[in-house]
């Protein structure tokens, strides 16, 4: 019998799911998994692994038997931990009930935004962002405003771009700074200013700071550290990056008290409680400081080597201030973004992901991840090196070149 | 108080001796001239000791044995243990001649052929040596990790090709 390759459903699905479109990072994995010697410069996640002492944590509190539910806010002894920690690192104060673990920063999102809208409120969105924003703002029947920040602005927004978005309408800005894919990473002096404007038209402020500890630049801006800032702000973190554990699935809200009650109401019907291990191994974690300051260390050096060489072959990349990505710009190639990612990848085995599948402004750039050994990104830059010497050698395809 | 964090120049070394000096200019964002005049410094001064390979020689197929012998000794007036230690670091199978804390005093790593060349070397040149009061040998069975490397497993890259 001839299997039908369109599968019918019986009835229509929802519209707004119908209306999201595919990650447009899948593609490349299809093709990418097909490959045996593909250097993967395309992964959002530490090459790290978890460290040691967080594994042993893990395994000794299943041996314990700690195999249950948690509090639907997660284990107090956790956030307690959590609240330390953000009040050492940032002189943030949060209450024990002000904390919520999640299952990642990407639970904490989807519950921010279910939280904070209602159909037709509009969340202004800086892109280049992480490819989930626009998606999550949607799902809660939100309408996402994409504001462009410019590689001449080292991908920072201002406040004059977010203003020229603001409409009525506009209940919140989401950012995630230091950024992926761009690597930005804002002022204080900045974020400040946009916490002025946020407080001066009554707007929430969704700040996804997982990337935090990777800042190599400076200091990090924590949101909820600015005048103003923290009344109306959620903060979003997790474990995921600093302490390479994205398996765990493991993150953390933070928000006012009644902010934060909303959050939990959605969180104990869908989730019910974060991973009971994962909760054991953050507070672990938490300890893990000097790993942390190793990773951060590596993380720095790879970030110097891959600017220098993608730099020297003519792919030209702002210094990133934070993260563990190099956004380059590729229009000298004269290809678009996604013709780029999918011809290197063909022709020399290299994965990046194409500029556009992080929205408005990142059309002409790729995203390279330096979570990788240094042996790696050389031998990708050289790959690198040889395709765009090829791609200069082409014809070009229209006389206005 | 917080300690010193070593120079980014020695624990790249450290990771991996080969390491050009272009490369670490390049990785900590130093000029090259500073970064080779640092390394000639270390050099001169002692502090970057040797550089050398870190190699699975079971996997090269070479037989080589490999015993730990904790000693005992009666320390020297005036010298302390560094009379023993220095005799004891001069014979070229001696691999590292260390002082412990706990029941023994010195720890050698010694390199031989076989099991018989150990034997000799604690019967004939240990046991000669004026102070040494008592030796305690074992054998290295099989290495897991040896200077920070992983003996046992190829490190494999578990990751997805592709990730948000």
């Amino acid at each position: 019998m001839k299997m039908s390759t369109e599968p019918i459903v019986p009835r229509p699905l929802s519209k707004t799911v119908e209306g999201l479109a595919p990650s447009g990072i899948r593609k490349f994995f299809d093709i990418a998994a097909q490959m045996h010697d593909v250097i993967s410069l395309s992964v959002g996640e530490p090459d790290f692994v978890t460290p040691w002492s967080v594994c042993e944590a893990a395994y000794t509190s299943m041996k314990d038997g700690h195999t249950h539910y948690t509090s639907n806010s997660g284990m107090p002894e956790l956030r307690r931990a959590i609240v330390k920690h953000l009040q050492e690192l940032y002189d943030v104060s949060y209450a024990d009930n002000e904390v919520l673990v999640t299952v990642g920063v990407s639970e904490g999102l989807d519950l921010a935004m279910r939280t904070l809208l209602d159909p037709g409120d509009e969340v202004i969105v800086p892109e280049p962002c992480f490819v989930s924003y626009q998606a999550c703002v949607a799902l809660a029947g939100g309408i996402p405003v994409s504001v462009g920040t410019r590689a001449e602005d080292k991908f920072q927004v201002s406040v004059a771009q977010i203003e020229a978005a603001w409409t009525p309408r506009t209940k919140a800005i989401l950012m995630g700074f230091p950024s992926n894919p761009t690597g930005a990473t804002m002022p204080r002096d900045a974020m400040q200013a946009v916490v002025d404007f946020a407080k001066a038209k009554n707007l929430y402020i969704i700040s996804d700071e997982i990337y935090d500890r990777m800042t190599y630049e400076g200091t990090h801006t924590c949101v909820p550290s600015l005048d103003g800032a923290q009344e109306r702000t959620i903060l979003l973190n997790g474990f995921s990056k600093a302490y390479a554990m994205t398996g765990w699935r493991l993150g953390y809200a933070c928000a006012p008290g009644p902010i934060l009650a909303a959050m939990t109401k959605i969180h104990q019907y869908t989730i019910m409680s974060a991973p009971t291990t994962a909760q054991y191994a953050a507070i672990e974690a938490l300890k893990a400081e000097a790993d942390v300051r190793e990773m951060i260390t590596q993380y720095k050096q790879r970030r110097r080597f891959i600017i220098d060489g993608l730099n020297k072959i003519g792919l030209d990349c702002h210094m990133p201030e934070g993260a563990f990505y190099a956004f380059p710009s590729i229009r000298r190639t004269g290809l678009t973004s996604e013709e780029f990612a999918e011809r290197l990848l063909h022709e020399e085995h290299v994965a990046v992901v194409p500029g556009n599948a992080f929205g408005s402004g990142g059309e002409g750039h790729i995203r390279c991840s330096y979570a990788n050994s240094l042996e790696k990104i050389g031998i990708a830059v050289q790959r690198m090196e040889r395709f765009v010497k090829k791609v200069a050698g082409e014809a070009p395809k229209t006389a206005a070149a | 108080m917080k300690q010193a964090e070593p120079d980014e120049i020695l624990t790249i070394l450290a990771r991996d001796a080969r390491t050009t000096p272009e490369t670490i200019a390049t990785l900590t964002g130093r000029a090259v001239e500073e970064v080779r005049a640092a390394i000639a410094d270390y050099e001169r001064r002692g502090i970057i000791k040797q550089y050398k390979a870190v190699i699975d020689w079971d996997q090269a197929g070479v037989e080589r044995v490999f015993a730990f012998i904790d000693v005992k000794c009666v320390p020297a007036r005036e010298v302390g243990f560094d009379g023993v230690a220095d005799r004891l670091s001069r014979y070229p199978e001696v691999h590292s001649v260390w002082l412990i804390s706990g029941g023994n005093d010195l720890r050698i790593v010694l390199e031989a052929q076989d099991v018989r060349e150990v034997g000799r070397f604690v019967a004939e040149k240990l046991s000669t040596i004026e102070g040494i009061t008592g030796t305690n040998t074992h054998f290295l069975l099989r290495r897991y990790k040896e200077d920070q490397v992983t003996f046992t497993e190829t490190e494999d890259d578990r990751r997805l090709v592709v990730a948000p």
